[in-house]
């Protein structure tokens, strides 16, 4: 017994030594950087960088032309790239390869997944230094090439980048979700479109007037077998805007958890209402939007803006075939508001984040590239692609860009209409924008806001009871699968979670000591 | 007391065991029944792996048939080792959700479970004078091959094939075929079959107006799009 004790006793340091161990085991560590005096002449540098594209091959083409161009300015930095078309895919990878120290220099990404990079010590690289540098910093005296000034990044999308009091990376496109509508299916119904914005209520009204049938079982308003008047791609945009729009929780700066409130449900109430009757769908229940749209098969269709190049009766890209395309005018709106007085919608887009290195030379070639992606050359010609907006002011009131949204209406699919609409939508709402608390769990937290619109409407397809018990139950059960419990700061790393348990285990031990103890002590006193 | 306590716990067990029973537990469907169920009814069949497409995140994507039809099983959860029990010819018990996504009818929010003993392999249907036919989509799922199949320009570039992403070629791969004016379009699914594959490699050295036989599993995007698993010089 007294071994046992011992070993018991030992419980809690040999937990702390496991600790620590794993804590050593894990991702490669790097000091903390700082800025060095400058790129060691004569070295070659290698840069990797991670990039995001939409399945669009004018924006591959643009990052390799950035590329060249960059490596003709900086002859000794080589730039590596590999391209994803998911953000996630990056972000598994990122994680995967901090494990093992192999993280690329530079990479495509969302704020909400920098805060859980940062779990790492020291793995991303603060920018605030590098982009105040005077000599390599934005603006800097030897930087290579026309590069904006910090106070040129449009400041909003600049504060979206900055988590616990550091900006923790650059913006590098900006896009909103918009609402493209088949006006003339819509008026074919016998409504207008108010001039600036539509409310939710509308969009509902005239989805539920579109599910009206022939004898024959087509639908009145399109003549096909087909028909779900609104289909929303991103749901957990959906949910977040909704709330927002409403003034209801979805979550505080410090991480804890508000989307489980009464406005969620009875949104989520309200849209279970319309996806009985068939007028509602999303991407991940039934396809992508803009399959329906262009089919004359949706007259709501809520995807980002830099999606635009795929919607429409024209669109220049496109999933299905010329013949089931059908000819209608298409409107693009901000998303469908609340209070129209106060329009508000969320910002979205790629962010650039810098992997920290053990040679800091290595972070100032990445930082070198990162920052080039901001020049006018290369902001311009990305934007283009799709209905993005640039980051910089410095390129907003470029006289090329300037021109470039002049030329709304043309034939030229350089200039497609809906596109256009769709950054100029942007462009007149940078105000109107906002974004989620950024913190380590905030990407289940929005994973989970769109999990309860995804069951919700799933269910009520199913022909299940949707009420009340259904909706607690949904509540608990999204909690459970995001691990939303702990939050508050997000799902603990595994080093913390071995922590307390060691702890509580360490506890537990020494409380058992105590009270055998106790009851021996008991039964001496009474034997004696 | 005891024997009331005794009494209690057998019925909670009972009821344990209840819950645990798997929902596999229903009367499988043959295929015609399943052919018939409406969309986002409750299913289950007994079916056969053809092949596995991914495994990701604890769930399993994958091909399957029985002697009647295809089922394609989307995002099922599965543990590693599970998925690695699943060979080609596996047996199993799905029962989950009938579902269409883009046109292709599959069984979602499944569970499984193997019945040892029985396999099956498919050999590839010819469904050759189907293409272009609205009799094709009644072989969906299932393991095909297109036979005498001519190459076509893929797009206005005039190239036979297109990566989705052709900067560093980890993606699927698209190509077209024709055969008597009618025209299929066909992709190389990277999960299930990557670079490293014949037919990967095999699809980035077609040119247009070569002849060749095709097998692979009629999926489908938007209109037939089978997931190329074979490309070989027309027989």
């Amino acid at each position: 017994m007294k071994k046992a004790c011992r070993l018991l006793s030992l419980l809690p340091v040999l937990c702390l030594c496991l600790v620590f161990l794993s804590s050593c085991h894990g991702a490669r560590k790097h000091a903390a950087f700082e800025v060095p005096d400058g790129l060691e002449e004569g070295k070659t540098y290698e840069v990797v960088f991670w990039a995001k594209n939409d399945t669009n091959k004018t924006q591959t083409a643009i990052y390799q032309k950035a590329i060249a161009d960059f490596e003709a300015l900086y002859p000794d930095i080589r730039v590596n790239m590999r391209l994803y078309t998911d953000y996630g895919k990056i972000y598994n990878d990122v994680i995967t390869n901090m494990q093992t120290g192999t993280t690329p220099h530079v990479a495509i990404t969302y704020p909400d997944h920098i805060a859980t990079y940062l779990t790492g010590k020291d793995a991303v690289v603060p920018l605030d230094g590098l982009m105040n540098d005077p000599r390599f910093g934005l603006g800097g005296s030897e930087v290579r090439f026309d590069s904006p000034r910090a106070d040129e990044i449009v400041p909003s999308f600049l504060s979206e980048c900055r988590i616990q009091e550091e900006t923790y990376a650059l913006p590098f496109m900006r896009s909103t979700e918009a609402l493209y509508i088949n006006k003339t299916y819509v008026e074919k119904l016998g409504y207008t479109l108010p001039e600036d914005y539509v409310t939710w209520d509308f969009v509902w009204e005239v989805s539920e007037a579109a599910m009206k049938k022939d004898p024959d079982g087509s639908f009145a308003v399109n003549g096909q077998k087909v028909m779900i008047p609104f289909i929303y791609k991103s749901t957990d945009n959906m949910m977040i805007q909704l709330l927002k729009q409403k003034n209801a929780g979805y979550s505080t700066g410090d991480g804890e958890i508000l989307l489980f409130n009464d406005v969620t449900r009875s949104l989520l109430r309200e849209i279970a209402g319309h996806a009985a009757t068939g007028a509602f769908s999303t991407f991940k229940i039934s396809s992508y939007p803009a399959n329906f749209l262009n089919a004359g098969q949706c007259l709501f269709a809520v995807d980002s803006t830099a999606g635009a190049t795929w919607m429409g009766s024209r669109a220049p890209l496109a999933d299905i075939s010329p013949d089931r395309f059908r000819e209608f005018e298409t409107a693009v709106y901000p998303v469908p508001q609340t209070d129209p007085e106060n329009p508000v919608m969320i910002s979205q887009g790629p962010s650039l984040c810098l992997f920290n290195k053990e040679d800091p030379g290595e972070v100032l070639a990445a930082w070198l590239f990162a920052s080039y992606l901001l020049s006018n050359d290369v902001q311009i010609a990305y934007a283009e692609t799709e209905g993005y907006v640039p980051v910089t002011e410095k390129a907003h009131a470029d006289s090329g860009y300037r021109d470039y949204l002049a030329h709304e209406g043309s034939d030229d699919p350089r200039y497609y209409d809906v596109k256009l609409k769709a950054s100029k939508l942007l462009l007149s709402h940078l105000d109107d924008t906002f974004v989620t608390p950024v913190f380590n769990g905030s990407t289940s937290l929005r994973d989970a806001a769109g999990q309860l619109v995804e069951n919700t409407v799933k269910s009520v397809k199913r022909k299940e009871t949707v009420d009340d018990a259904y909706f607690t139950k949904l509540f608990t059960d999204v909690t459970a699968l995001y691990r939303l419990k702990s939050a508050g700061g997000g799902p603990l790393p595994a080093g913390s979670v071995v922590l307390l348990a060691s702890l509580g285990g360490a506890w537990a031990a020494i409380g058992g000591v105590w009270v055998s103890g106790l009851i021996k002590k008991r039964k001496k006193e009474r034997q004696n | 007391m005891k024997k009331l306590f005794a009494l209690l716990l057998v019925a909670a067990m009972v009821l344990a065991l209840g819950a645990c029973a798997k929902s596999t537990d229903n009367k499988a469907m043959s295929y015609a029944e399943y052919d018939a169920a409406e969309l986002q009814t409750a299913v289950t069949v007994e079916t056969y792996v053809q092949a596995k497409q991914s495994w990701w995140d604890n769930k399993a994507t994958i091909y399957t048939q029985d002697k009647e039809g295809g089922y394609f099983l989307y995002e099922m959860p599965c543990t590693e080792e599970e998925f690695n029990a699943l060979v080609p010819g596996t047996k199993i018990r799905v029962s989950g959700y009938k579902s269409e996504w883009s046109g292709e009818v599959e069984i979602t929010d499944a569970k499984f479970e193997i019945i040892p003993g029985d396999t099956y392999v498919a050999a590839p249907k010819d469904v050759t004078s189907l293409v272009g036919t609205d009799d094709l989509i009644k072989n969906q799922n299932l393991f095909v091959s297109f036979k005498g199949m001519t190459v076509e320009a893929y797009d206005e570039s005039g190239a036979a094939f297109a990566y989705k992403n052709d900067a560093d070629k980890t993606d699927d791969l698209y190509f077209k075929v024709s055969k008597d004016g009618k025209v299929l379009s066909c992709c190389v699914e990277f999960y299930l079959t990557g670079q490293d594959t014949d037919v990967y490699k095999a699809v980035e050295g077609l040119k247009v107006g070569d002849v060749i036989d095709l097998e692979g599993f009629l999926y489908w995007y938007e209109g037939a799009n089978p997931h190329i698993t074979s490309v070989k010089p027309a027989a």
